[in-house]
């Protein structure tokens, strides 16, 4: 049976895990992001997403000590990403506990830094991240900067060139749907999937269970990101394990 | 009292993980490339990320090799993670051949991407999956003794052990048809191709159980 990994995806804002619609219009949510993650990890969620969604506004990395302390008590893989732009900030976030990073902007802006990160730490710690927005023709384009800056690259092509230069992952989030609860995008889904072969996080739109049926019957993704219905306690990682194991996915024991 | 672990540092990847682990299960940790360090501890662990040939390089140029072959020879506890555990093979075949350090008779080859009915099979081997006991071997009195089978452990790699003794695998896993070595053990010295100190609550099990062994 395939494992499906369950991802919860805390983007955060200076200090607070916050969440927006349309990775936009940011609510803060109370305490610490680092003891949401550690309740997630032991609620059985799989891993750990940090995103930084103001970094790359400012050209920083600013998630190293928000990481340190997170794996004092975190022991499942925790991915952080939001304003890697150098080799010397993925060092830096490896080195602060993170297993691997996300880079979207910096890597749209200049692919060759993707071979310079896999060829320095290993495709393993490398998950290209990309926002996604559907367009009037039915295509879909690359945004960055969390929405705001179009880069006019088809997500396809985009994803394709990214594996290529080695990428260990793709996480793919839809602009359209992310924080509106009204599920996932099943058509980007299924056009990323069967277009590369690493494996795929599918982000942004769950809102109930019938939205993690609905994405595992039309693409064969690999993972699958959770934050509003987390953070706002709506659906508990418990029912989303079970509901991924009656659908075929091996989930862990928890 | 607490065992002295030494986590050995020869400047690959994320090493506060495997310590943080080693921390919370009572370990008293140090990480060093100290050749003299490695001698003092009672337990030994020997992380690694990246590719086999990088990781074997780094740990010769540093002058490691032979204080981690001594250290197993003492008959302490010794654990290799990920490609930690695959040095301990003969040879690992990522990027071309490479020399481990020989502890286990096997290679280290790639996994295969094609699966028996013609599908692809991803890679890397991402995410968890569930400890099998090969047939004949029992967990009694080793790492895995806390571990049912059947409970999950989070992997990431690309390459597997291919053991030439099968009574050296102490557990697999199945990736979609392709048999993983998951962990490997012969008297002190024990490898495990997924990472503990990622696999939540039974990680942390099995890296206490080394710790008492």
């Amino acid at each position: 049976m395939r494992n499906l990994r369950l991802i919860a995806r805390l983007d955060i804002k200076g200090p607070h895990l916050i969440k927006g619609v349309h990775l936009e219009g940011l609510r803060k949510i109370a305490g610490a992001p680092e003891d949401w993650a550690r309740r997630y990890a032991e609620a059985g969620m799989d891993e750990i997403l940090y995103m930084d969604i103001v970094a790359s506004l400012y050209d920083r990395f600013s998630l190293s000590d928000l990481v340190r302390k997170t794996v004092d008590n975190v022991f499942i893989p925790v991915t952080v990403g939001g304003g890697l732009r150098t080799l010397e900030h993925v060092r830096q976030a490896l080195q602060s506990g993170a297993d691997k990073v996300a880079v979207n902007t910096a890597a749209i802006r200049r692919p060759e830094f993707i071979e310079e990160i896999a060829s320095e730490f290993g495709q393993q710690v490398l998950m290209v991240s990309v926002e996604a927005k559907r367009q009037p023709n039915g295509g879909y384009l690359c945004f960055t900067d969390n929405g705001r800056e179009h880069t006019g690259r088809e997500v396809l092509d985009w994803v394709q060139e990214a594996v290529e230069r080695g990428a260990g992952e793709v996480l793919v989030t839809s602009i359209d749907q992310e924080g509106t609860q009204r599920g996932f995008d099943l058509e980007l889904a299924e056009k990323v999937t069967q277009g590369v072969d690493r494996p795929v996080i599918i982000s942004g739109g769950f809102g109930q269970l019938d939205h993690l049926d609905a994405v595992i019957e039309r693409a064969d993704v690999d993972a699958v990101a959770f934050a509003h219905v987390l953070h706002y306690e709506r659906v508990a990682p418990a029912a989303i394990r079970e509901r991924a194991a009656s659908l075929g996915r091996m989930v862990r024991e928890v | 009292m607490s065992k002295r672990v030494t986590v050995v540092d020869y400047g690959i990847g994320n090493l506060l993980s495997v310590c943080r682990a080693l921390i919370h299960e009572g370990g008293d940790v140090t990480l060093s490339g100290d050749p003299e360090v490695i001698r003092q501890a009672d337990h030994l662990v020997v992380p690694g990320v990246g590719a086999f040939g990088q990781c074997t390089l780094e740990l010769a140029s540093r002058h490691l090799r032979e204080p981690v072959l001594e250290f197993i020879q003492t008959g302490r506890p010794t654990l290799g993670i990920c490609v930690g555990m695959q040095m301990m093979f003969d040879i690992g075949e990522e990027f071309g051949e490479h020399q481990g350090l020989g502890v286990f008779p096997g290679r280290v080859v790639a996994i295969d991407p094609r699966k028996a009915d013609g599908g692809r099979r991803k890679i890397p081997h991402i995410g968890w999956n569930r400890l099998q006991v090969p047939a004949g071997r029992a967990w009694e009195g080793t790492m895995l003794a806390p571990v049912q089978p059947g409970e999950s452990v989070y992997f990431v790699h690309s390459f597997s052990a291919r053991c030439e003794r099968p009574e050296d695998v102490l557990a697999t896993v199945d990736y979609e048809g392709y048999e993983v070595v998951a962990a490997v053990g012969r008297d002190n010295v024990m490898g495990t191709q997924f990472h503990p100190e990622k696999s939540g609550d039974v990680g942390l099990r099995i890296v206490r159980q080394f710790l008492s062994l």
